[in-house]
């Protein structure tokens, strides 16, 4: 096999007409020019970059990913054919993280790179130069690692030191390291490092049938686990080229917003409690718990596991259940409506968040925010709009954009992000259409890409289904990965007390990216 | 001041202790031991982590392994789910009597995909309410009586969960919630997890669930230390 084969995508019954993935096939040593002419030609949005190592045939095939408005996917495909690939960070900056992943995960070799290194592998746990996801079969074991990790000195001033935060905190908050560099008040800047938590997910998954790694792709991030289960279903379905039930469609659609309606009222909440206003904070904390226990008793679990199937839903949980849901919605919304509203009015909450972690829209561009965090940016990327998925063609969104960019307009973006999706849960469950939730999905070798909108921006799966009808590959592009290459942005000079309340607004889930 | 006025007049959110009839939802169910009479028609390769099994009289599950996959449920197998929540079971006696009335505890999140932690959250939110038997978390494993472990253990976090058990001073419990800091559960096969608190500290008292749901880890709590509340609730099928 000289080339891979183009990934599958989208809907199967997507109207006819123009191509909807656009493949541009190119050598290394032209790759940044061909990247810098596509850039400049259209702005699309940078969502991952994939590595294709189709077993027992070398070479191994770099496979940038962009989306764009109008279903349009744009895929730059590098065949290796040397041992360094000239990176294309310096051209598409969002592409940074994504290329350190694959020089510690695949050991592809990138020139021009500003930060390689210690990455996803802490060095003080693995040996250098592992490429884990390279072997086959078997991983490798842990171990080898060297002296303790010292990260990189970025500011250069008498005074300087650095302030460690995490990985374990004080609550119940999820395991990343903040490493602050300061001479004093102001976080000069601000190291993430994440991947404490890798589980290797990805790896796990080569080798599940499809039906049994979904159960993973739920898992990969609990909040959001409907989503997830989404995108990696879609992805097959793609593969087999897999109609779904015009049902089952509306109902994804239904339990979509359900989950950005819970997982937006958490962020909510999360923000308030970062600002110490501790009864608006556990007024919608209860609406939280509210919602999860509305989700068990109408749809079965409080997270929505489980409900996701290919080709369709496992269940249907009825028409009762859906209109009960949208009334329970519409009683969450006003709830925290009602309190959103009191907190635009009080002073302490909004001077802790008013021109705090600002990213203005031309700084959110060049890091690719995606989701919430990007739309309060300016940037008007919605998986919804660009490349609608189950049952949004006849439900159309209005993405919410605000363009301060500073965690008030997140905060905003969040709250109308509410009510949109219950406007959206109530008209969607008004005219549910009968039939079956869910079709047999043949399992057919070939690859499938299928984005979705989870909570926190767009999410997209790349999967490959072996000729033996498991997953060869599998690579998790997720919103949190790349907004969290967006932190130390939104950090930069503001002080130490902000630092918690700015990492609330951006919503960012650890387990998302530590994937 | 406005907030506080605003608090007072929303009154009581929290469950009441002892209540008879919970709401529904608090816990997702699981399924249950089931005699069944046609077991022709039940196929345990239904499940997923191979949590059924087949036995003469009936289904056996192991809830160690269960993971809520909803997969069992009727009418899709003739197994029982059952909407109760007292999960845990302790292998270990509780903590010295002086320990019933407070506690204090530490979270470490070991690679949690994000259930267990919420469900936690929501243990410490005004609904359950967690701080009203005393029980505290700590900011620092110094003052800690019990190690909340949440998630497989992942290689990157395995230093940190030692280091945090080794930090807290005797007499101390730890208790792994969720299936997968039992066993790892889905994760258990990675290459970058370890497989379960007990590879690197030893267990006390398990939660089993994907994810427990808040009471069923408050029972968790109740067995360290062995002071039982009214615990009879029942919750609305």
């Amino acid at each position: 096999m000289n080339r891979t084969d183009a990934p599958r995508v989208g809907a199967p019954d997507a109207p006819a007409g123009r191509e909807p993935l656009q493949m541009v096939s190119t050598s290394q040593a032209t790759l940044p020019d061909t990247v810098r002419r596509l850039m400049a030609e259209n702005h699309p949005l940078f969502i991952g970059l994939v590595v294709e190592h189709p077993t027992g045939s070398p070479p191994p095939h770099l496979q940038y990913v962009w989306m764009g408005p109008e279903a349009r996917w744009l895929l730059v495909d590098v065949a290796m054919d040397g041992a360094v690939v000239p990176s294309i960070t310096p051209t598409v900056f969002a592409a940074d993280w994504a290329e350190r992943e694959a020089e510690d995960l695949f050991g592809v070799n990138f020139a021009g790179h500003p930060q390689l290194g210690d990455f996803i592998l802490h060095d003080e746990d693995w040996a250098e130069r592992l490429a884990p996801m390279r072997m086959r079969p078997e991983p490798p074991a842990h171990g080898g690692g060297r002296d303790p990790y010292e990260p990189p000195r970025i500011v250069q001033a008498p005074g300087r030191f650095v302030m460690p935060v995490g990985p374990v905190f004080s609550g119940a908050q999820e395991s990343v390291r903040f490493l602050l560099e300061t001479v004093g008040e102001e976080i000069m800047h601000a190291h993430v490092r994440l991947f404490y938590k890798y589980r290797g997910l990805e790896k796990l998954m080569e080798r599940q049938t499809p039906n049994r790694a979904v159960l993973v792709a739920e898992r990969v991030n609990g909040m959001q686990a409907f989503a997830h289960g989404l995108a990696f279903a879609q992805a097959v379905e793609a593969v087999a080229a897999a109609v779904v039930p015009p049902r089952a469609r509306a109902l994804r659609t239904v339990l979509a917003e359900w989950e950005r309606l819970r997982s937006h009222v958490g962020t909510l909440a999360g923000i308030v409690e970062s600002t110490g206003l501790s009864v608006p904070a556990n007024l919608l904390a209860a609406v939280e718990e509210r919602l999860l226990q509305q989700s068990a008793r109408y749809l079965g679990h409080r997270y929505l596991f489980g409900l996701v199937a290919l080709g369709g839903l496992s269940r249907d949980p009825g028409d009762d259940a859906l209109h009960a849901l949208a009334e329970a919605g519409v009683e969450a919304v006003a709830a925290v409506q009602a309190v959103c509203h009191r907190l635009t009015f009080d002073n302490s909450f909004l001077d802790r968040l008013e021109a705090v972690g600002i990213l203005p829209p031309p700084r959110a561009a060049t890091l690719g925010l995606v989701g919430p965090v990007g739309r309060a940016s300016g940037a008007p990327a919605d998986v919804r709009c660009w490349h609608p998925y189950a049952a949004y063609d006849q439900h159309p969104v209005t993405p919410v954009i605000e363009s301060e960019g500073d965690g008030y307009a997140r905060f905003r973006v969040f709250r109308r992000e509410v009510a949109a999706s219950v406007d959206l849960i109530q008209r969607c469950a008004a005219s549910l259409p009968a039939g079956p939730v869910q079709t047999p999905v043949p399992v057919v070798p070939g690859v499938g890409l299928a984005a979705v909108e989870a909570p926190s921006g767009a999410l997209a799966y790349w999967v490959r289904i072996g000729s033996a009808g498991t997953v060869d590959r599998c690579h998790i592009m997720t919103p949190a990965f790349l907004n969290w290459h967006g932190l130390a942005d939104a950090v930069r000079d503001f002080a130490f007390q902000d630092f918690p309340i700015i990492v609330s607004t951006l919503g960012l889930s650890v387990a998302d990216a530590d994937r | 001041m406005p907030w506080f006025w605003e608090g007072l007049k929303t009154g009581v959110r929290t469950l009441r202790p002892g209540a008879v009839r919970l709401p529904s939802g608090v816990t997702p169910g699981r399924p249950t031991t089931t005699a069944v009479t046609a077991r022709d028609r039940f196929d345990a390769n239904i499940c997923p982590v191979g949590a059924l099994a087949g036995r003469d009289a009936g289904v056996a599950v192991d809830f160690d392994h269960c993971i809520h996959c909803m997969r069992c449920q009727p009418p899709k197998a003739p197994v029982h789910w059952q909407n109760d929540y007292r999960w845990a079971q302790a292998a270990a006696p509780p903590l010295p009597h002086r320990f019933q009335r407070s506690i204090h505890v530490r979270i470490v999140d070991a690679g949690d995909c994000g259930g267990c932690l919420s469900e936690l959250r929501q243990l410490l939110g005004p609904v359950y309410s967690l701080h009203r038997y005393g029980i505290y978390v700590s900011p620092t494993p110094r003052d800690a009586d019990v190690l909340l472990v949440v998630g497989p253990v992942t290689v990157g976090m395995r230093v940190a969960l030692e280091e945090t058990y080794a930090a807290m001073p005797d007499p101390k419990r730890v208790v792994a919630v969720g299936v997968c800091a039992l066993n790892g559960g889905l994760f258990a096969d990675s290459f970058a997890v370890m497989g379960g608190a007990s590879r690197v500290v030893p267990v006390d008292v398990t939660v089993p669930g994907c994810p427990p749901p808040p009471l069923a880890i408050l029972h968790a709590l109740e067995l360290v230390t062995g002071l039982s509340r009214e615990t009879r609730e029942v919750a609305e099928s």
